[in-house]
């Protein structure tokens, strides 16, 4: 019972040091990692819901596919795949670290058939000497030599960039130290959105979580404003705002810019530009009348939804508004009003009017002319608001990763042996990495060696 | 003389690129592989005055952003990464064939680019208004054309492992595939392409999250582009350690790696065309 107890905790250890569950663990996140790509993430729009049979959704739903990289079984993956780092690092690293510490010094034979890389010379002064003259010669080219003597013949070993062994550990544990950093986002940190009209002031927001969120200041927008390229395209979404403390503003934070690409962080907190439009509550908006073939043109001010009867009957009624109509047709510009004119005793009609082009407003053959002339309403501007004390962590465990990856990729362990005994001497070399560059250099070497008077 | 001339003349160089590769393939003289290679490398020279050339007008019609903000612009670059990862590597390891195995991909690029997208210069909208772009964009790519050369040589072993497998004399194994190095130099040309490019695919990934960050708050959000980009980094990352996991040397790995670019190519044209999300604007 107990030796089948020790396999069994045994071949679990086994199982997660092992390179096999790794490559299960790789290609199972990037299989999975799928759905989420193809399915809607998050709240399910209804017209996704109403696309697919309700089996489908339900099946779905209990697979967590909609929201499934908070799913209990992609976490999971993300906990076995970083138990598997561990676990190959526990098994491995002590290994490479007693390779490091205690390298072979002394080549025995076995080693010296393994070795591709060998150059032998020959020489006639005292074997003392020579090992002097070829410990001076390993020093120059590589590094200071360590000297053993065995069976008569000297053992020289010089290494290079033994640590870079480590360099895959490195990586591995920047994995580790970007989830850890994950974590302490989602455990401490906090999402979420607000939105304040021009000279409006907030001192919450709304969380991600659904809650409402204390700031411990208060935010003022003091203006919005979108500029434009010739094009019509957007230019710039800049938000003007201001941090207050108790009803003060707290300086180097009046007037601050934020734009798109620029936020503004104050106490930990930090506010991107994310979005705009119109405060529409309560605002003003301003049509014109003017009669046909008259000039008396008057103006009636409206607000959205209400209906006015003008003085011969006429009902008007403000439907909506926008102060940029280009977002609805892209090839006109400026302020447009829609709205819906009741004729005295006719059925009502919905007309669209522009600001910028009272022309369009006048084709219409109707006895009255409706024009738009904007309203008073302000601009609010939607901010993403963002604390994440983790974020540092995992900025951390990127760069130990592109350390780690460059280490691991591009330098090598170099190691040089020279096996010297009487009359003639023996040079052998390694490289953990890039045998093709290293062998190179070895012939390099090697024609040195040939050259050297000893 | 304008950008747009100098980009029709590279997409000219790489097609004569391809088929003088082709004549090298047929005829297996080696001054036709020169020729072929020096075409490559005359395309290129040209692409990259282009490029500068198009990164000047930009200026002078007073937008004045890096050539890499649309479609158009971005299948231009990467034409131009592939060559330029593809110099490299001829130029340090010297088996001239493997040019007939990735210009295509490059021509592929700009043809598609010349023929079939928008040219024009546009100005940059808000959230590209970053110096991030350049950094994110430059390493992305640089990672793809690393992946695509990887890709090519994948097809190159496959090829030499099927025909290796099936004629049962090594000696009279000459005519075509005496041309192609042995499937040692192949695995081996595979490991260094994506050990090229999977280090720069982490930076422009990391790149991509630190700007993300910058500019929403948030430096991961799965989002489809971020997601797909981390797919392939799964499976390149499983390409890595197949090398020295039992049952997965050789072959596997050459479709690991295949499969590896065909991530990559969604990655990058497949999740705008066909998913939303932040990136959407490259899909016009």
């Amino acid at each position: 019972m107990a030796t089948s107890q020790r396999n069994f905790i045994e071949s679990v250890w086994d199982l997660f040091c092992s390179l096999k569950l790794t490559m299960f663990l790789l290609i199972s996140l990037a299989l999975t990692s799928v759905i989420g790509t193809v399915l809607p993430q998050g709240e399910v729009p209804p017209e996704y819901v109403a696309q697919i049979s309700p089996l489908k959704f339900q099946i779905y739903t209990k697979l967590h596919f909609f929201d499934m990289y908070h799913s209990w079984w992609f976490i999971a993956l993300l906990y076995i795949f970083s138990l598997n780092l561990i676990c190959c690092s526990i098994k491995r690293l002590p290994h490479v670290l007693t390779f490091i510490s205690q390298p072979a010094l002394v080549l025995d034979a076995s080693m010296q058939k393994a070795f591709s890389l060998k150059q032998e010379v020959a020489f006639s002064t005292p074997l003392d000497i020579a090992r002097k003259k070829l410990a001076d010669f390993l020093k120059a080219e590589l590094a200071n030599p360590v000297v053993t003597e065995r069976d008569g013949a000297f053992h020289l070993f010089a290494q290079k960039n033994a640590w870079c062994r480590l360099g895959v550990y490195v990586v591995h544990a920047s994995i580790l130290v970007i989830f850890v950093g994950a974590i302490i986002g989602s455990l401490f940190g906090d999402k979420g959105f607000v939105n304040i009209s021009e000279g409006e002031s907030v001192s919450t927001f709304m969380s991600r979580t659904g809650k409402e969120t204390n700031l411990g200041f208060t935010v003022r927008c003091d203006q919005f404003t979108v500029t434009k390229y010739a094009t019509g395209a957007p230019k710039e979404f800049k938000s003007i705002l201001t941090i207050l403390e108790n009803g003060k503003p707290v300086p180097d934070y009046v007037n601050a810019r934020v734009i798109v690409n620029d936020p503004l962080t104050y106490k930990g907190y930090t506010f991107y530009q994310s979005s705009y439009g119109q405060a529409d509550e309560g605002s003003e908006h301003y049509l014109t009348v003017t009669p046909r073939g008259g000039t008396d043109k008057k103006r009636i001010i409206i607000h959205k939804g209400e209906a006015v009867t003008l003085k011969d009957g006429t009902v008007v009624k403000l439907i909506a508004a926008t102060q940029e109509v280009q977002q609805i047709i892209p090839e006109l510009n400026g302020p447009a009003a829609q709205i819906e004119v009741a004729f005295k005793g006719k059925s009502p009609q919905v007309l669209e009017v522009f600001k910028n082009y009272p022309e369009s407003n006048i084709q219409r053959g109707d006895e009255l002319i409706f024009g738009y002339e904007g309203t008073n309403a302000k601009m609010f501007t939607g901010l993403q608001v963002a604390k994440d004390p983790g974020v540092w962590v995992v900025w951390l465990g990127c760069a130990l990763m592109v350390v780690g990856l460059c280490i691991a990729f591009f330098m090598s362990h170099k190691r040089v042996w020279i096996v010297v005994s009487k009359g003639h001497a023996r040079m052998y070399g390694n490289a953990s990495k890039n045998q093709a560059a290293f062998s190179m250099q070895f012939d390099d070497l090697a024609a040195k060696l040939k050259e050297l008077k000893i | 003389m304008t950008s747009s001339l100098l980009f029709n003349i590279t997409t000219l160089a790489y097609m004569a690129s391809m088929v003088t590769f082709f004549m090298y393939l047929a005829s297996k003289n080696k001054s036709v592989g020169l020729v072929g290679s020096l075409l490559a490398y005359a395309g290129l020279a040209v692409q990259t005055v282009a490029i500068g050339l198009r990164w000047k007008e930009s200026y002078d019609i007073g937008f004045g952003h890096a050539p890499l903000s649309n479609l158009y612009e971005s299948v231009v670059f990467f034409s131009w990464t592939i060559i330029l990862i593809y110099l490299l590597i001829d130029l340090k390891y010297k088996y001239r064939i493997v040019g007939a195995f990735v210009v295509p991909f490059a021509l592929l690029g700009m043809a598609w680019a010349q023929l079939g997208l928008n040219t024009g210069i546009e100005p940059l909208v808000p959230a590209l208004q970053s110096n991030w772009l350049l950094y994110h964009v430059v390493t992305c790519f640089l990672g793809y054309a690393a992946f695509a050369v990887a890709c090519g040589v994948s097809i190159m072993y496959l090829i030499k492992a099927h025909h290796e497998a099936n004629s049962s004399t090594t000696s009279s194994a000459g005519g075509l595939m005496a041309l192609f190095p042995p499937t040692r130099v192949l695995d081996d040309l595979n490991y260094r392409a994506i050990m090229i490019g999977f280090p720069l695919l982490t930076i422009g990934i990391i790149t991509g999250a630190a700007w993300a960050d910058y500019a929403w708050g948030t430096y991961w959000s799965w989002d489809p582009k971020e997601t797909w980009s981390l797919i392939v980094w799964f499976i390149y990352a499983a390409f890595l350690h197949a090398r020295f996991t039992k049952g997965w040397v050789g072959k596997r790995a050459a479709w690991l790696s295949i499969i590896g670019f065909a991530a990559t190519i969604f990655c990058y044209l497949g999740v705008n065309l066909f998913l939303s999300g932040l990136h959407s604007y490259g899909g016009k």
